[in-house]
């Protein structure tokens, strides 16, 4: 069959399962577009690639499945590192591919070229660049089974133009993927099991400490019951936020900089760690010296370099989490009582609950709103944030119970990541509530992405917790700056509403506390369009409780009784 | 710190050499040399890596190579028994007076002069590190105008089936 390198791709493409890509044409990308023309594959028409990439990441985090993101050379390109160094940081699957000039002109400077393997060689898990038509196939195959595989993460494919016009005699097989330096993870080493089973068996004080790993291998069910069966308390990274029922009674919440005071205590007092999924990060562990310092640690991943990169373990286990639980599970003795350790913790929770000051009139406490989300929600909704006080508040005051119900930008920090990951997220998702919980900062950076939402009706729900400051910033200085706001007042702002009307979706304003509850039923009733709302939040709300940086875990400030 | 030998098997593709450098310096791994040249594989590559480091640093960069798709073995034969080469070009200042006596030291060293200009000379050696330092050292006194040094190559002894009886 004699078929163009593009109409190649489509092929791959469909083969791999993907039904949805979200891109931006672009010169290079002309013959790929041509295409997709005839495809059975949606396009979503971004207004931005970054809107794109974060959009492919939302739906990738949201489904399990490989996000798929289209953009053309040069420009289009580099539009899309953020995204990608995005979905990096937090290990999320994804295929981008990029436009590149053609053959004859690469290194030549040519109009739109840039080097976008070279660029993205740090935050790929890896990259490819195609060189002949006749290596298409295999190259996409084994872009998607290095994304998915292992421990996840973003793959760019790099097709020069001229290689996708070229047709070509092309004849499909069903080989298997094998790469010489790349093997996946089978298996758990059994004697680690066994060191694992005892110890957790022996510990009086026992913590688990779950992350964004437990959501990838799916293990979910598998942790919750270890800790039912051992009755061991729970708490979780941002990443990991979902991977253990958040309403359960053996939920600490999450632990580390603006973590819940018992969940930094309980690390502070555990005689045994169980890290799973997770990478000690310095947000999490504050000052490693003083991070667990009583305990002996048992760490789960299934990436070999995050074990003893951070914190050296007293029994590492290397492989997939979910398979490691699962050979754990019938070594683990069950535990009837709750015992003194759980009369400490439940301790802790009484004297050191979250909570949260009274607004000034005019005004509504954003932590509140959050709570009514949930409320209104019944904890089901999948809630994508932006970055800033308002993801602190989304990962502190909602109650997360699924796997994939918690959508965010965690290692990276990307300002603008939540409302294209929310409007990928509902594509993944359309029978799912899906709400962007945003800083006023935050959503200015991706706002273009209106006309997409707009475009193809996508009804995600944008809850801006409107401050009039880059509110984290504004709280770093406040306390580590003498309150010298440098640059972070934003109080000079579009009227929201009125954008977001502009743009031909819903806009609402609320500045009352008691208003939150019927805008955000409001809001829930809309089915054909996104809708913003404007919510006028306290402005200088901080986030509490907090860590200071590289300071100790049990030393925290704010969220007690006498502030 | 001390300095390990890495022997670190690799896809010959371009942009791999890229690839294992850029690790090196996002991660802040200090290397000594490296080299890379073609195996009996075809299709690839064999680095000898010469890092800085102590047990837990080496660790992780063995453990980040392996990430590297296009890493195909890594392999630290610090500790193991095995032969290591460098090869250097020397150009030393060399007039009538004391050409016999370069001569001699190249003799010494089991050196070879490989080009002769009128008032210098180009000398290649091969030998380990120790003894391209040494050569070095005995011609510095003439006047070294030029030197370059490969970096270290390495080889285990025997064969697999030797070490594993060792």
């Amino acid at each position: 069959m004699k078929l163009k390198g593009a109409e190649i791709l489509m092929h791959c493409l469909e083969k791999e399962g993907v039904d949805v890509v979200f891109g931006y044409p672009g010169g290079a990308v002309l013959p790929i577009y041509d295409a997709l023309y005839d495809s059975k594959i949606r396009h979503i028409l971004a207004r931005h690639e970054q809107g794109a990439v974060h959009a492919a990441d939302g739906y990738a985090r949201a489904s399990g499945k490989v996000g798929v993101c289209i953009a053309t050379s040069g420009p289009g390109a580099t539009n899309l590192v953020t995204g990608i160094a995005t979905a990096y940081m937090d290990s999320i699957p994804m295929v981008c591919l990029t436009g590149q000039v053609a053959s004859s002109l690469i290194g030549k400077d040519a109009f739109q070229e840039a080097d976008i393997t070279g660029i993205t060689l740090p935050i790929t898990k890896h990259n490819y660049q195609l060189e002949r038509t006749e290596d298409l196939a295999k190259m996409i195959k084994e872009a998607f089974y290095i994304a998915r595989t292992n421990r996840p993460g973003p793959v760019v494919v790099d097709l020069p133009k001229d290689l996708m016009a070229k047709m070509i005699e092309f004849e499909d097989n069903d080989e298997e993927v094998a790469i010489r330096g790349y093997r996946v993870m089978k298996g758990v080493n059994s004697g680690q099991i066994v060191n694992a089973a005892e110890m957790i068996n022996q510990a009086q004080r026992p913590v688990i400490y779950a992350g964004g790993g437990v959501i990838a291998s799916g293990g979910a069910t598998e942790l919750k019951e270890m800790a039912e069966k051992c009755r061991i308390p729970v708490t979780t990274t941002l990443m990991g936020m979902g991977a253990f029922p958040g309403n359960s009674y053996l939920s600490l919440g999450m632990l580390g900089m603006h973590g819940t005071r018992y969940a930094n205590y309980a690390i502070g007092e555990c005689d045994v760690l169980i890290a799973v999924g997770v990478r000690f990060d310095d947000r999490v562990t504050g000052k490693l010296e003083t991070f667990a310092p009583n305990a002996k640690i048992i760490h789960m991943d299934i990436d070999a370099a995050e074990i003893g990169k951070n914190v050296s373990v007293d029994v590492p286990i290397v492989g997939d989490v979910k398979e490691a639980l699962k050979s754990l599970l019938p070594r683990l003795q069950a535990k009837e009582e709750l015992g003194e350790w759980h009369q400490i913790i439940s301790r802790w929770k009484d004297e050191f609950p979250l909570r949260y000051g009274k607004p000034s009139e005019g005004r509504i406490m954003p932590q509140h709103i959050v709570e009514k989300i949930y409320d209104l929600t019944q904890g089901d909704a999948i809630i994508t944030t932006e970055v800033g006080q308002n993801q602190m508040w989304a990962a502190q005051y909602y109650q997360y119970r699924h796997p994939r119900s918690f959508i965010s930008s965690g290692g990276l920090g990307t300002m603008g990541y939540g409302f294209p990951a929310a409007i990928g997220a509902k594509i993944a998702c359309p029978d799912k509530t899906v709400i962007d919980i945003a800083g006023d900062g935050s959503i200015q950076m991706n706002i273009q992405e209106l006309g997409t939402a707009v475009q193809y009706k996508i009804p995600v729900i944008i809850c801006i917790l409107n401050n009039q400051y880059l509110g984290m910033v504004r709280q770093w200085q406040e306390l580590f700056h003498e309150g010298r706001y440098s640059f972070t007042d934003m109080s000079h702002q579009p009227d929201f509403v009125k954008l977001a009307e502009a743009y031909g979706a819903v806009g609402m304003r609320v500045n009352r506390t008691e208003e939150v509850e019927r805008a955000l039923l409001e809001a829930l009733q809309v089915t054909d369009r996104p809708v913003i709302i404007d919510f006028q939040v306290e402005r200088e709300a901080g986030v509490y409780p907090m860590v200071a940086p590289g300071e100790s875990l049990l030393n925290m400030l704010g969220g007690d009784l006498d502030d | 710190m001390t300095n390990h030998t890495l022997s670190v098997t690799v896809e010959n593709r371009p942009g791999v050499l890229t690839r294992v450098a850029t690790l090196f310096r996002r991660r802040g791994y200090n290397i000594d040399s490296l080299t890379v040249g073609t195996t009996e594989s075809i299709g690839v590559s064999r680095m000898t890596i010469v890092v800085q480091g102590d047990d837990t640093v080496m660790e992780q960069v063995i453990k980040q190579l392996y990430k590297l798709v296009d890493v195909i073995k890594v392999i630290d034969i610090t500790n193991e028994e095995s032969v290591d080469r460098e090869l250097v070009l020397i150009k030393v200042k060399a007039d009538n007076n004391v050409r016999a006596e370069i001569v001699q030291i190249v003799d010494i060293f089991r050196a070879r002069i490989v080009d002769i200009g009128r008032n210098s000379l180009i000398i290649e050696a091969t030998g380990d590190q120790r003894k391209i330092d040494a050569l070095e050292d005995s011609f510095r006194p003439f006047g070294i105008i030029e030197l370059v040094r490969t970096g270290k190559m390495a080889m285990i002894r025997g064969t697999s089936e030797d070490t594993k009886k060792r």
